[in-house]
């Protein structure tokens, strides 16, 4: 595979020189516009939230500079921890579930074995096509236990099904409406990894007499293992900031979605409700700070393994 | 070099452009910021009818049905006046939606509906405008005093009282004949034609109810209870008191035995079962019927409307439930626009309107007029209801108080007694907790905060 050898050292160091002459300013220039848009809509928002955690404002008293009072206070919240240790079980149990179904619809549709493929990728994909608010209400009606599925289901059988919408039920509800959604998103991220392993490796499998799951193990896995990794750092992220489901919920079932039922939610209820803005960017940094170090630490640990 | 030059300037000229249209998203959303009356200084009626007669846009947010109407006759008696009437929600959906605007600074209404037990909470915040500007002062007499009290807080008045909500039981008659039940009295009744309704028919209940904040504490309050005292920036929370055990040992037993609907308030279901009987009674504000007759058009002449059931055989104790005001946001750059505005829905012609419409005003010339106390309500069976509420407001028990911080005390109900209506705590154990965070935000909001 010489062809594909990168060019010889002579010409790239000459290339480098080159570069470095006028690097100061072209590039610069080029990335001039996408930094004020990234200065703009994500360093000043970030500012703008670590300035405010700074600050309380009281309804008697007005604004004061309070130093990291407010972090002092995020740190012994039991309602803050409580929406975290929730938000964690989420992650804990919905994202290898979701991750797995994901994984195994992919390898199906990329075994050939599978009658009507296309039909089937554009089907499973399909509920990622419909927006987050739709999907919880439509699943909010089907879990109603007066009209919904739950109901018919109650009624045609004679049976009580448990309610999906009661306080110890409503994480995994939720979790079935978010596995529901992003299945179709994960499956084609794994889908799109598969189709890129070259059939060569295939073929070899093949002489060496290796079968259908052998070739899984041994080359479709290891080839996706970047896919899966950033699907996994996706879903950690998006686990984290569960908010519409339990949000839209929320008016249907309020008693068993509280208002600090994830720390998303919490920081929406601290501003809008409880004019806390100050404290809600203090809880939205330690969240996002929380987020990040988990999620690089998966990151870390799934990048060793590959090495 | 010289090679480079022409993309280091295209460079720049794209820089330059993105600023420059940057600059002028910025800038277009400040120009109309400083229109009409913003300060203090005070408002002439003459200089209300100039702007009136100039002109111009204003946006109002209320879930109120019958503001429809007085929109409309508004805009016929001020023809160059555009109103832009918003259900932002109702209640602590609005509330939350409003002060959202408020942080953002931008994108709020002009006009807002406000509850009172809410308003206090925004005139504290300093969202809404002290009405002292236009002489709304001078309206103290023309309106009752409870709603008044509500919107003349520290010597300023926020809002125009619009209407108000003495309580009163909303029964569906038919369902009560069909299972010969007796309209309550006492809420001891009421528990005892919950039981045998729910037993007759299992779809049936005698009210939903899925933890209400402002439901609990009007019940509490016509049981003699003064959970909140309020004095300056001094706050106590009191839920042990004698009044709220009256409430909590009777509604305990309606939740514990099932008998309440798990229907929300206002949601599709929730018109539904009003109009198919699966919901009998309703103890709420005399506002209800407008929005009775707009939202159940089918109930139309099943209900009736009976003085509320008392907590002691004998007794005539009333409370109020809602009741709201409208609001000219401190925001708004059509101030003056604004108040006239209000002052139309809530003193003014759109008063009549709004009665046509069902609703109950806080105006006393229209309380007492033989008129209104006389109004045959078709959708009640021809009865004179507001009678009952006329009466019921005479008889709302004095010396209630709420937080200066109600809506976020709302706003956390169901976090906390909510807890009641879905698990084994009890409202009792649900209402201290409530009494721990309504406390701690109080302090952590700059209040004196006791027991």
């Amino acid at each position: 595979m010489t062809v594909a050898a990168p060019p010889a050292p002579p010409g790239r160091s000459g290339r480098a020189r080159f570069a470095r002459v006028r690097r100061d300013w072209t590039g610069l220039g080029f990335a001039a516009p996408f930094l004020a848009v990234f200065a703009l809509v994500f360093l000043a928002p970030i500012a703008y939230s670590v300035y405010l955690s700074l600050f309380q404002d009281r309804l008697i008293g007005g604004t004061t500079f309070v130093g990291i009072a407010n972090y002092r206070q995020a740190v012994d919240d039991p309602q803050f921890w409580d929406g975290l240790g929730r938000v964690g079980l989420f992650l804990a149990v919905q994202v290898p579930v979701m991750l797995g179904i994901a994984l195994l619809v992919a390898l199906a549709l990329d075994s050939g074995r599978l009658y009507g493929r296309d039909f089937f990728r554009i089907t499973v994909f399909l509920p990622y096509a419909v927006p987050a608010v739709v999907a919880t209400l439509m699943w909010g009606f089907l879990y109603g236990t007066r009209f919904g599925l739950v109901a018919d289901l109650d009624r045609s059988f004679g049976i009580t099904l448990p309610d999906p919408l009661s306080p110890h039920l409503i994480l995994g509800s939720i979790g079935n409406i978010v596995t529901w959604e992003f299945i179709g998103y994960n499956m084609l991220i794994f889908y799109s990894a598969l189709r890129v392993i070259p059939s060569s490796l295939y073929e070899a499998a093949a002489i060496d007499g290796a079968g259908q799951w052998r070739i899984v193990a041994a080359i479709k896995l290891p080839a996706i293992r970047g896919a899966v990794v950033i699907a996994t750092v996706f879903s950690i992220i998006g686990s984290f900031q569960l908010f519409n489901e339990p949000s839209i919920l929320r008016p249907l079932v309020p008693d068993s979605v509280t208002t600090s039922y994830t720390p998303n939610l919490y920081t929406y209820s601290l501003a809008f409700s409880g004019r806390q803005e100050d404290y809600a960017a203090t809880v939205a940094i330690v969240m996002g700070v929380v987020t990040m170090v988990v999620a690089y630490a998966f990151q870390l640990r799934g990048m060793r393994k590959e090495a | 070099m010289r090679a480079t030059t022409p993309r280091t300037l295209s460079g720049l000229a794209l820089l330059c452009a993105t600023a420059l249209s940057l600059t002028a998203c910025g800038s277009s959303g400040t120009d109309a910021g400083s229109a009409a009356g913003s300060g203090d200084a005070a408002v002439s009626a003459s200089a209300l009818q100039s702007a009136l007669a100039k002109g111009g846009t204003i946006t109002v947010w209320a879930w109120e049905p019958t503001l429809k109407q007085v929109v409309s006759d508004f805009e016929a008696t001020y023809p160059k006046v555009h109103v832009d009437l918003v259900n932002a929600g109702t209640g602590d959906k609005q509330y939350t939606a409003l002060q959202n605007a408020v942080q953002a600074g931008s994108g709020g209404p002009d006009v807002a509906q406000i509850e009172y037990y809410a308003l206090g909470q925004f005139a504290l915040g300093k969202s809404v405008q002290d009405l002292g500007k236009y002489g709304a002062a001078k309206l103290s007499g023309s309106y009752s005093t409870g709603p008044w009290n509500s919107v003349d807080i520290g010597g300023g008045v926020y809002a125009l009282p619009m209407d108000s909500g003495p309580m009163a039981l909303f029964y569906n008659k038919k369902v009560f004949d069909k299972y010969h039940l007796t309209v309550p009295t006492t809420w001891a009744q009421y528990l005892d034609d919950a039981r045998r309704l729910h037993a007759a028919d299992p779809n049936a209940y005698i009210t939903n109810d899925t933890g209400d904040a402002g439901f609990t504490t009007s019940l509490i309050w016509q049981a003699g209870g003064h959970p909140y005292k309020v004095d300056g920036t001094k706050v106590s929370v009191d839920f042990t008191d004698a009044g709220s055990n009256a409430f909590t040992g009777t509604w305990q037993q309606l939740v514990s035995g099932k008998l309440l609907a798990p229907i929300n308030s206002w949601s599709d279901q929730w018109y539904k079962a009003l109009g198919d009987g699966s919901i009998a009674t309703l103890a709420t504000g005399a506002w209800m019927p407008a929005n009775l007759v707009s939202g159940v058009p089918g109930g139309s002449g099943d209900w009736r409307v009976a003085p509320l059931p008392q907590w002691q055989a004998g007794q005539n104790a009333s409370a109020e439930n809602g009741g709201s005001s409208l609001a000219v946001m401190k925001a708004s750059t059509h101030q003056d626009l604004a108040y006239a505005f209000a002052q139309f829905a809530a003193a003014g012609a759109g008063v009549q309107d709004r009665i046509k419409g069902g609703a109950f005003p806080a105006t006393t010339a229209d309380l007492n007029s033989p008129a209104f106390l006389n109004t045959a309500f078709p959708y009640f069976g021809g009865q004179q209801a507001n009678q009952v509420f006329a009466q019921s407001a005479k008889n709302v028990v004095k010396g209630w108080q709420y937080l200066p911080y109600q809506v976020y005390a709302n706003s956390i109900f169901n976090d906390t007694v909510g807890k009641a209506y879905v698990s084994s705590t009890t409202l009792a154990e649900g209402l201290k907790n409530w009494q721990d965070a309504s406390l701690n935000y109080g302090t952590q909001q700059g209040f004196t905060t006791g027991k």
